[in-house]
């Protein structure tokens, strides 16, 4: 095998696995802290890409139009929670896939009322063409090493403020004990309102991260949504940590599978089974793993405190 | 046994009387588009009743039921690209597929509850909808035509006939809404709807959950299977689209629509929403825009549904 | 399941329970005798009803073992156990509340007739079920309500339902957890009534905070403090043991 390849496909998989992070993190929190099943986290993805999509086009810069589209997202995401999910908490599981649903419906739909059915194309700048010398004969394009970049970053940057901040104290309380939160005297509302706006922003800035390599486009959220709730069930509702390590794993053997399944199949099998295996299998190769993980650890890779003795 | 009349049996009465007429209603009426939208309906009413079983009755709300109706109608789908148009095998392994899949897909799901069951539903379908993406020799993306009906052979039911597709249709349809009644008020259901109401309470009486509870899920996928099954017949047609994610919520909402956990619920949900649409479609290409609030504010304020609404309760015998 | 002469005595045996960092139960022993009542009394967070969810298998324990009927039924499930004749009533009231009184009763008699896969005939019109529900229903005095559901009972009513659904599976022995929580002084005198005329047929381990009731019907009294026993012995033992009163009794009694 050749193992130059074999480098790449790992960094891209690394690289698919930054973006469904970003989106697993917001989602995770969702569920863990307000027990809320939000389907139109998909759509936070997709109006991320057009509206940071258009801010990068009136402003001609991608960084710019990233910066401006940060406090967009967090208003959108506030106002999407203030508006349509607040009474939703105490609703039944039921009752929220419905109307998330409904959400996305429509959702999707203003996106094509405003920008059309043929979505956006949104052009890398030119600094960030180009490819990066990674050493013993690797190259990698520039601007997917930025994301990968941007993207650990960003996990820091949300490991930090879970992990040392007030604000992250209560967001971990709110996870595994809400009534523990309440107690400690946090204005749960308010709370909740800032966890959906930074849910928001993270699914926005993947969206737009991507935008450059793939264009933006009227549902491009929900796929990415599925692998980030398979993500979430591999890493455990709620936890930040558990996100992150089942994104880089989901991401990485989606990717591999995709590339490398085939070959492997061919040791075992004659060429043209394991030509048209190949594809099916290495599809199905991640919600197998789900599938595995959970058979075993039906809360998943790091179910936060408390979530196992409270059934 | 509560025997009075409410306006939701009246309802009902009404939608079974107009779907065995619609083939003689529709073209006295000038009408005859309204033969295929109606079989279509039909179709999903099976499907969502099938969902009811598990998600109304059992409180199970699969997020992925969608994927049988693709698995029922790929069998008619594969089976007649490889020039196989018997009913009697293809009919059987769409059965035996869904009841197999189901078994799997149950076995992972119901070890978990919550938001968790709703996710890894969704996931699993998902999969089975990637894999028929990546059929390349199935038609992919594009799916795959249906040159022959299945068929029953000489002279039994030719479903080539349209009046013949339209009752076959209406004759499951009548199979699946009675033995969901006598599912619900046999000791069966007893167990399903307790284990809804309170699972540990119901292992406190005796009786092991986990094994009721799949076995529904099972029947669903097979009842669902068969209402692929008949798709596949009906538009002469398969491809990934049946199991989209789409479908399985549109199945959810048809549910709620009609009214979950209500023996007619379905049928309702499914003529109002296809109907809905219909109409709204034909008004403006945007109507999702209108159809989404639409959909939040009956969750908001609708509850139980349009059979709720007209005075139904949830189902006793 | 009838009621033999095997010796159905429930016998736990060094149970140890760990949540993260609280000690639940800490080898906790006791044995409760057929035909009487084994009242397990502590203060709140003593681990009574972790004791409760152990020994009907809803819980289990890091290590030590249950034993019941002769036995050892530590890896027999929940209903497993039911269906040897152990059943339990929960702290909070946990009837089918959108079933009606007698569905209620109907179920678990459904459940002791053997399997429930029969999916045709209506469980509701079958007298072999509704037959001894009705009768089950008259002697725990609920008989007047069978067609109300039971989420619109009163209070009272729905603690008498949960125990004549525990009663239902025709159980040997009942774990009975907190039965009177919650009910009037006049209600609790009529069940402090019906579990001692019970105490002749069944075996029955009894969790109470009501100290009258305790000694009102307790044969045996185990005195659990952070999951651990501190005393066990007949009720004026109990009452006089310094250890309990500064425990507990004396702070329930100050």
């Amino acid at each position: 095998m050749d193992y130059i390849l074999l480098v790449e496909q790992l960094l891209n998989g690394f690289q698919l696995g930054i973006i469904l992070f970003l989106m697993a993190a917001g989602l995770t929190l969702v569920f863990g802290i307000m027990d809320l099943v939000n389907l139109a986290h998909g759509s936070l993805f997709m109006i991320g890409a057009f509206v940071g999509g258009t801010l990068t086009l009136v402003t001609d810069s991608l960084v710019l139009g990233a910066v401006l589209m940060v406090p967009a997202m967090f208003a959108i995401g506030v106002l999407v929670e203030t508006i349509a999910l607040r009474t939703l908490y105490r609703r039944s599981h039921l009752d929220q896939v419905l109307a998330t649903f409904g959400l996305i419906l429509f959702f999707n739909e203003a996106t094509r009322l405003i920008w059309g059915p043929a979505g956006l194309a949104v052009p890398l700048p030119e600094f960030l063409e180009g490819t990066v010398a990674l050493g013993a004969g690797i190259t990698y394009p520039l601007y997917r090493v930025v994301i990968i970049v941007i993207g650990l970053l960003v996990a820091l940057g949300l490991y930090l403020l879970v992990a040392q901040t007030r604000f992250g104290m209560l967001v971990r309380a709110g996870a595994s004990n809400r009534v523990m939160a309440g107690a400690l005297g946090v204005n749960i509302p308010v709370l909740f309102s800032l966890v959906f706006g930074i849910g928001a922003v993270l699914a926005g800035l993947a969206g737009l991260i991507i935008t450059p390599i793939t264009q933006a486009a009227i549902g491009m959220g929900e796929d990415v949504l599925i692998l980030a709730f398979v993500v979430i069930v591999i890493g455990g509702i709620g936890s930040v940590r558990g996100a992150f390590v089942a994104a880089l794993l989901t991401g990485i053997i989606d990717t591999m599978g995709r590339s490398f399944l085939d070959v492997v199949l061919l040791l075992f099998l004659p060429a043209n089974a394991a030509e048209s295996a190949g594809p099916a299998l290495s599809s199905m190769l991640i919600y197998i793993l789900m599938a595995g993980i959970l058979f075993f650890r039906p809360q998943g890779l790091f179910p936060p405190r408390g979530a196992t003795a409270a059934s | 046994m509560r025997s009075q009349l409410t306006p939701a049996h009246a309802v009902a009465t009404l939608l079974i009387v107009l779907c065995a007429t619609i083939p003689y209603l529709a073209p006295a009426l000038d009408e005859p588009f309204y033969v295929i939208v109606f079989a279509r309906i039909m179709i999903w009413a099976i499907a969502a009743i099938s969902l009811n079983l598990i998600m109304g009755f059992g409180g199970m709300i699969s997020f992925g039921h969608a994927v049988y109706l693709g698995i029922g109608g790929y069998a008619v789908g594969i089976l007649g690209f490889h020039d196989v148009t018997s009913a009697w095998i293809q009919l059987p392994i769409a059965i035996g597929l869904c009841a197999l899949v189901a078994l799997v897909f149950g076995v992972i799901c119901l070890r978990t509850r919550g938001i968790y069951f709703i996710m890894i539903t969704l996931a699993l379908a998902q999969m089975v909808f990637f894999l028929s993406v990546s059929a390349e020799r199935y038609g992919s993306d594009d799916g795959l035509n249906i040159l022959w009906r299945s068929e029953f052979g000489s002279g039994l039911i030719d479903l080539e006939d349209g009046v013949v597709m339209y009752y076959t249709i209406f004759a499951v349809l009548l199979g699946c809404l009675l033995l969901q009644w006598r599912m619900v008020v046999s000791r069966f259901g007893m167990v399903l709807r307790a284990s809804q109401s309170n699972d540990t309470r119901v292992q406190a009486i005796g009786i092991p959950t986990y094994r009721y509870r799949l076995a529904a899920f099972v029947i669903a996928g097979v009842m669902c299977g068969l209402a692929g099954f008949l798709q596949a017949n009906l538009e002469r047609f398969v491809s990934p689209d049946m199991m989209n994610w789409h479908r399985s919520g549109e199945l959810i909402l048809m549910t709620v629509l009609g009214g979950t956990a209500t023996l007619f619920g379905p049928l309702v949900g499914a003529v109002v929403f296809l109907l809905l649409s219909e109409t709204l479609s034909t008004i403006t290409i945007h109507w999702h825009l209108v159809f989404g609030p639409f959909l939040i504010l009956v969750v908001l304020f609708a509850r139980g549904g349009v059979m709720g609404l007209l005075g139904s309760r949830t189902t006793r015998d | 399941m009838t009621d033999g002469p095997r010796d159905l005595h429930l016998e736990a045996r060094g149970l140890h329970k760990r949540f993260g960092g609280l000690q639940a139960a800490t080898d906790l022993s006791m044995r409760a005798q057929q035909g009487e009542v084994h009242a397990v009394i502590g203060p709140n967070g003593a681990g009574k009803t972790t004791l409760v969810h152990m020994l009907s298998g809803f819980l289990r324990p890091d290590s030590g073992s249950i034993v019941f009927g002769g036995d050892d039924i530590t890896g027999l499930s929940a209903p497993g156990r039911v269906q040897r004749g152990l059943a339990r009533s929960f702290q909070i009231t946990s009837v089918f509340r959108e079933f009606t009184v007698l569905e209620n009763v109907v179920l678990p008699i459904q459940a002791r007739q053997g399997h429930s896969f029969r999916f045709w005939q209506s469980a509701m019109r079958d007298p072999g079920l509704t037959g001894p529900a009705r009768a089950l229903l008259e002697e725990v005095g609920l008989g007047d309500r069978a067609a109300t559901r039971a989420g619109h009972l009163a209070h009272g009513e729905q603690r008498q339902l949960e125990i004549a659904i525990a009663l239902a599976t025709n159980p040997s022995f009942l774990l009975l957890d907190e039965p009177m929580a919650g009910m009037g002084p006049e209600e609790n005198r009529a069940l402090i009534d019906f579990l001692g005329a019970l105490k002749k047929t069944h075996g029955m381990l009894l969790i109470e905070h009501d100290l009258d009731a305790v000694f009102a019907l307790a044969d045996r009294i185990t005195v659990l403090v952070y999951g651990r026993v501190i005393a066990s012995g007949r009720p004026d033992e109990i009452r006089r043991n310094r250890e309990v009163r500064t425990a507990y009794l004396g702070e329930a009694h100050a």
